[in-house]
């Protein structure tokens, strides 16, 4: 994966460091004001972390996670991640990097509901590229992965809400991301399925896959390495926990 | 990938893309007719004048041919002053009078002609107009005065109510059954030997004629020999197939006029009926496509699956309207047939495979054009807000 702009970190790298994110701020405007979401967050995040942003609901958490994910540019600051300063990206060079670098899960799942479940999985390597035979062959591993192997030309609307979020997860994974980002996995299931998600998540960062989760949910974010609260757009603490 | 989202989001709500390619096909049939019914009268009318091949029409001066009652006077002076110029093949001189059928009491059109040159009927059975009194009917003909091909009639040319006798009586046998090329629909006809006609028109059609018909060399420019006509013979007007479809640009001119502009309605629908469809689609697919494009997938590549859509709708709606244009044109065929002044044979609307290209063309085009408003509402969406509002709502 190339990306034509490289812009210097603004301090030098730590070893492993994944992301990094320098004095943040969002602002909105919301009916003539202006409404600051994030207030001047600085994180950083090594390859491997598995996080979880925890804090009230308008804190700012979804906020700072798509401005972590390159769908969202920042009002000042920046965010780093590989070295690259993804928010003086262009609109083009930022979702090529999304793409090939970050997965995303959403609370609604937002499966394509014309798509059986491995098409859903194949979309984004379609669209980097990868041929027919090998998307097909890499989408059927990872919805074993996820436990969905038998249900791979299953519709959306033919799953539970436990076993789209899992096809969703799969597509997050397509393309061997360096973050998984997911905003609020649990928000949609039950507790019995949102604790299945909750352990696949905790086997993909055994196996190295870095982590951002925001969540309202305690035992997601119990299972997380470390959890980030947040209050009023500002991070408030920031403690490593040792896994449930 | 991307053809494949589009087509599965038209088969999503099958019920409206089926209503959408249903209106598509409307507008696209309509546009089809149109396009025919603005070529296809002129090409029609042009079939018309060159069915025999006769490039030349010699009428009375300042007239058009049977457009009055007018007759040309010294018919065979003027014939022969015509086969005077070596890049006339053919000369037909024709004359046009009303006879009436005694015992059936059909009054009919005669049309009186050389019977060694078929200029304005085609024979379908029987033998040609030939000695003096074997005459060719037209169907129409035949049914009204319950005769058939080989039966003997008694017509006349009108009746004298001083001497309280009919006058150009004459006893003829039908030879031949004729299609006649410039006669409307239901008319009566007979093709009788111009002398004969001639003859029992009396005084006031003795060596006169409606007009001549004159076909011209190969090669030979038509126009420069019409010219040469009126220059030689001031009493008549003559009118080259090229000035005739002139003339008929003029006088018509309104009905191509009026086939542009509904035409260009049903186009505009159409492209309205694709916008509104793909825009609804779009609408509804937004935290789809935000999410599309969260993942990695371009801006390119979400117009260019949206465009798709609108093409599809276009084109399948396309396809359907070309051949309900076909059926319709047919329709309006057979009801303007009887259009009053005009021979059954003058088609409205005439298929020709390049108006069916140019209708599919634009129809085609507006399906793109009508994607790209949506397409670029899509592309434009903020995946952030537009996640946002979606977990709002």
């Amino acid at each position: 994966m190339t990306i034509a702009i490289a812009t210097p970190s603004p301090r030098p790298l730590l070893k492993s460091e994944l992301l990094s994110a320098r004095t943040l701020v969002r602002d909105y405007p919301v009916g003539g004001e202006i409404v600051r979401a994030v207030r001047g967050i600085d994180l950083a995040v090594t390859a491997g972390e598995y996080v979880a942003i925890v804090g009230p609901s308008g804190c700012g958490k979804s906020t700072l996670l798509n401005l972590l994910g390159a769908i969202d540019r920042p009002t000042s600051g920046t965010v780093s991640i590989r070295a690259l300063d993804v928010g003086a990206m262009t609109d083009t060079q930022a979702t090529l990097f999304r793409l090939h670098n970050i997965g995303f899960v959403f609370q609604r799942f937002y499966l394509m509901p014309t798509l059986s479940a491995r098409e859903n999985v194949e979309l984004p390597m379609a669209e980097a590229g990868v041929r027919n035979a090998e998307r097909a062959s890499r989408a059927h591993e990872l919805l074993e992965y996820v436990g969905l192997a038998d249900r791979e030309r299953h519709r959306p609307t033919q799953l539970s809400g436990g076993e789209q979020q899992r096809v969703a997860i799969a597509r997050a994974l397509a393309n061997r991301p360096a973050l998984l980002l997911a905003d609020e996995p649990t928000g949609e299931l039950d507790a019995h399925t949102g604790a299945e998600i909750i352990e696949l998540f905790g086997r993909l960062n055994a196996k190295g896959t870095t982590i951002i989760v925001v969540t309202h949910d305690e035992d997601l974010a119990a299972a997380a390495a470390r959890v980030i609260h947040m209050r009023d757009g500002r991070i408030i603490a920031d403690e490593a926990r040792r896994r449930a | 990938m991307r053809r494949r989202l589009a087509i599965a989001s038209l088969t999503r709500r099958r019920a409206r893309s089926l209503l959408a390619v249903l209106g598509v096909a409307v507008s696209g049939a309509l546009l089809l007719d149109m396009v025919m019914l603005a070529g296809g009268m002129r090409d029609s009318f042009r079939q018309l004048l060159l069915v025999r091949g006769f490039q030349l029409r010699v009428a009375p001066k300042g007239t058009l041919p049977f457009d009055t009652q007018a007759t040309i006077g010294q018919a065979s002076e003027i014939t022969a002053t015509l086969r005077t110029n070596p890049d006339i093949v053919v000369v037909s001189p024709i004359l046009g009078l009303k006879l009436h059928a005694l015992k059936s009491n059909v009054t009919t059109v005669a049309i009186g002609m050389d019977g060694s040159v078929q200029a304005d009927y085609e024979l379908l059975s029987g033998s040609p107009v030939g000695a003096r009194d074997r005459i060719v009917a037209n169907q129409a003909f035949l049914d009204a005065a319950h005769t058939r091909v080989g039966d003997t009639i008694d017509v006349v040319a009108g009746y004298d109510t001083q001497l309280r006798t009919y006058t150009g009586r004459r006893r003829m046998a039908i030879v031949g059954l004729g299609r006649f090329f410039y006669t409307a629909a239901g008319e009566s006809v007979i093709a009788v030997p111009l002398a004969t006609l001639q003859a029992m028109g009396g005084p006031a059609t003795a060596d006169r004629v409606s007009l001549f018909m004159a076909k011209v060399r190969d090669g030979v420019d038509p126009d420069a020999v019409r010219q040469w006509i009126e220059q030689k013979l001031p009493r008549v007007s003559a009118l080259s197939t090229g000035s005739a479809l002139q003339q008929f640009d003029q006088r018509m001119g309104y009905f191509r006029q009026l086939a542009v502009i509904l035409g260009s309605i049903s186009l505009g629908v159409g492209f309205l009926l694709v916008t509104t469809l793909v825009t609804v689609s779009v609408n509804e697919r937004i935290g789809e496509i935000a999410v599309m494009r969260a993942i990695g997938v371009s801006r390119h590549h979400v117009v260019e699956q949206i465009v798709l859509e609108g093409v599809a709708l276009a084109l399948a709606g396309t396809i359907l309207g070309m051949g309900l244009g076909l059926i319709t044109a047919r329709a309006f065929n057979a009801i303007l047939a009887d259009f009053p002044g005009l021979p059954a044979a003058f088609q409205f609307f005439v298929f020709r495979p390049r108006d069916a290209y140019a209708a599919m063309s634009m129809l085609a085009a507006a399906g793109v054009l009508a994607g790209i408003y949506p397409a670029w509402r899509a592309a434009s969406l903020p995946v952030a807000d537009t996640l946002h509002g979606e977990a709002i709502a």
